[in-house]
């Protein structure tokens, strides 16, 4: 490789390699000036943008940036490629790209035929030659719609995953967080726990409370026990009622080992899932969560920058027919993303690359506190991800996830948006709540007062 | 409120109220949050971020550990901003911290270290040290070194530098906004830079709400003793120790827990 560079007065920024340009092309983040990655000045970070607009779109075919041999993300990525569907952008550099997909002709039509042809670093190339406003207008203009018991990413649509979390996992307090998001119709993508302790039993015990309150209510929703994928597949061994597999996913086969897991694992826990036929009107089993900075906190990022070794995880997604993929973004700490406006970016970058390769993303738009960064910035996230038309968000009590310690938002914050953008939850389960004669007639979910039918028809039920 | 008892509604909420610390019915302001609960949030995150952002009072935390002898030292992150971005820097002494350890023939070295909140090392860290010697007279234990910038690998560093067989790392954890102020404790037996974190056994959630003073002395103190008799820490000595299983899923493993 003879290495990159690009004159810009009397200076000359040179760049050993392909990733020596993704890196530095990249916005400023802690994660790569920690991994020693970043451009050392804003001068060579638009250097590096400006050799990435004019890189042949195709060079990410024949110069990868993880080891094909031995990388099984990076062979998933190149032998699925579909060079039939790459053929429409197949002439053009990275920058051409960019202008292509901001214009008229990159429909919904033409996006959702192009996503087997694109790769994960054609992507996040692209996406680092954009604006906050660019990825929100592009992956606006994308669908992915996926289907168990409710149908998730709808145009127009904005679905919800609550998150019960309980520091001890009482049932009890399970049950109070699901019944309070209920009443503002939270819930639609997922009821999901992360288990206060992973292992079997305790795993098939929520597992066998959520499709309690799923059944005696009747409703269109699927739930999930975010435990290991061993785990949900021993619990689907012993019978366990099992509607979606989770696991946390990352970009390199070696991070992902880190995780516990091969993509020959992952194929088996799909297969599984699915003997069981538990979906009504779809066969998306697969939940994945990912998250910038995970790779590079298992050491296992080979020189790659973490937003581009992130959209690698995408592949690994989108391989497996997800009913739901989400980026932790603010979750994985100030480290890899420092402050509000990292976040922000990495949060729309996330959801860009992941819609464009056709994966149905949605976000835990989340900090902790130890990052620089509060619930006004999560407002901002919010707005900006449901503009972008993102499947879904998900939302805990008060905002304050009482087990994992960090703050995403409230079940308010969804339903404040639902109402403010005029997007509705998935159909089957907004047709749930209106037989349940929750909507006023704007077909608003209004407060009920504590002493109204619908809350003690809901708590009253739940006593017994 | 001016509601009597009589005029009052139930609360359908009562029972389950009490079975969770989790924000639930808090009402709404239309689609928004109700103003008591947005600013008891807003005090709430207030704490958190102050217990992350406030320095421990050394002096203090010295004077509250006396008679026992203590020793300063500072990682290689000079202050709180490059401690948050720079973890390895966290994980290392600086130089002169470095050359100022004394050797010794210790079964047994305290470190405290700040970690990401001040709070809780400010208040729980020296009653458990104290506790803990009342428990261990049978081990021969080294002054207690008050590490600034710190993370839990530094300890590894400082154990080796003065001939630690065994090195219990007290560390504030990262705040919650229903616990500000939890102090984690970490075994680590042989300490030398490069242990991984399964070579370590862990007590998390140590403050008023969660795991009592008294029972975290007891459980560190019997990990001590069987660390010191097995000869290692980490996943083989955890397996035998009783109820010391906490919250082990950091959201399926997607974040650095050290």
């Amino acid at each position: 490789m003879a290495g990159y560079q690009c004159d810009l007065g009397r200076q000359r920024h040179r760049f050993d390699d392909l990733k020596a340009v993704m890196a530095c092309a990249s916005p400023r983040r802690s994660g790569d000036e920690l991994a020693g990655i970043a451009a050392d000045s804003d001068e060579r970070r638009v250097a590096a943008r400006m050799v990435l607009a004019d890189l042949p779109l195709k060079t990410f075919l024949t110069e990868v940036l993880v080891p094909y041999e031995t990388d099984e993300v990076t062979r998933l990525i190149i032998d699925r490629h579909d060079a039939d569907a790459f053929r429409p952008v197949a002439h053009m550099t990275v920058g051409q790209f960019r202008d292509w997909l901001l214009s008229y002709q990159a429909d919904s039509a033409a996006l959702a035929a192009l996503a087997p042809g694109l790769t994960p670093e054609m992507v996040a190339a692209a996406s680092k030659l954009m604006r906050n406003h660019d990825l929100v207008s592009v992956a606006a203009k994308c669908s992915v719609v996926t289907r168990f018991r409710t149908t998730v990413g709808l145009p127009g649509r904005l679905s919800s995953r609550l998150q019960p979390n309980h520091p001890t996992d009482d049932p009890t307090g399970i049950a109070a967080s699901t019944l309070d998001g209920l009443l503002y119709g939270i819930g639609d993508a997922v009821i999901g726990i992360n288990p206060a302790t992973d292992n079997v039993p305790a795993c098939i015990a929520l597992l066998e409370m959520l499709d309690a309150v799923r059944t005696r209510f009747d409703i269109p929703v699927q739930s999930c026990v975010l435990a290991h994928v061993t785990t949900t597949m021993q619990a689907m061994e012993r019978g366990a009622p099992v509607d979606l597999v989770f696991q946390s996913i990352a970009g390199t086969e070696k991070a992902n080992r880190g995780f516990g897991v091969t993509l020959s694992l992952l194929a088996e826990a799909q297969e599984a899932a699915k003997s069981l036929k538990r979906g009504t009107i779809g066969d998306n089993v697969m939940y994945f969560e990912t998250g910038q900075g995970s790779a590079l906190s298992a050491d296992a990022h080979f020189g790659v920058d973490q937003q581009t070794v992130e959209t690698r995880a995408y592949a690994v997604a989108r391989a497996f027919d997800p009913l739901l993929v989400n980026t932790v973004v603010g979750f994985i700490g100030p480290e890899y993303l420092y402050d509000a406006k990292q976040i922000t970016r990495a949060g729309l970058e996330d959801h860009f690359c992941a819609k464009l390769l056709g994966v149905p993303m949605g976000c835990d738009a989340c900090y902790t506190n130890h990052a620089e960064a509060d619930q006004d910035d999560m407002d901002v996230l919010m707005t900006m991800l449901a503009t972008a038309g993102v499947n879904f968000l998900i939302a805990v009590p008060g905002a304050d996830d009482v087990m994992l310690n960090y703050q995403s938002l409230s079940y308010h914050d969804v339903l404040g948006l639902r109402h403010l953008l005029k997007r509705p939850p998935a159909p089957e389960f907004e047709a749930w709540l209106d037989k349940a004669g929750w909507l006023d007639e704007q077909r608003r979910l209004p407060p009920w007062p504590d002493q109204s039918l619908v809350v003690s028809a809901l708590l009253g039920s739940a006593a017994r | 409120m001016s509601d009597t008892p009589k005029d009052k509604p139930q609360d359908p909420w009562a029972r389950f109220r009490s079975a969770t610390r989790a924000r639930i019915a808090l009402g709404r302001s239309g689609d928004a949050l109700p103003t008591k609960a947005l600013l008891e949030f807003q005090l709430a995150h207030a704490r958190a971020r102050d217990a992350v952002h406030n320095a421990v009072d050394f002096d203090r935390l010295a004077a509250d550990l006396s008679p026992l002898e203590t020793i300063r030292v500072h990682s290689a992150a000079p202050d709180r901003p490059t401690y948050l971005r720079r973890p390895d820097l966290g994980r290392r002494l600086d130089p002169a911290s470095a050359a100022g350890l004394p050797a010794g023939e210790w079964d047994l070295v305290f470190v405290i270290a700040d970690g990401l909140s001040a709070a809780a090392v400010q208040v729980n860290a020296a009653p458990l040290v104290q506790a803990c010697m009342a428990r261990l007279g049978h081990l021969r234990i080294g002054p207690v070194v008050l590490a600034g910038q710190a993370r839990v690998a530094l300890g590894d560093e400082v154990a080796a530098a003065m001939g630690a067989r065994l090195v219990a790392l007290l560390v504030g954890e990262r705040p919650g906004l229903s616990a500000a102020e939890s102090l984690g404790a970490y075994l680590t037996w042989d300490p030398k830079p490069g242990r991984a974190d399964s070579e370590r056994n862990c007590i998390s959630n140590i403050h008023a709400d969660g795991l009592s003073i008294q029972t975290a002395a007891d459980k560190l103190c019997w990990l001590a003793t069987e660390a010191a008799r097995l000869k290692l820490t980490g996943v083989a000595l955890k397996e035998d120790a009783p109820s010391l299983a906490g919250p082990d899923n950091e959201k399926n493993q997607l974040t650095d827990r050290s």
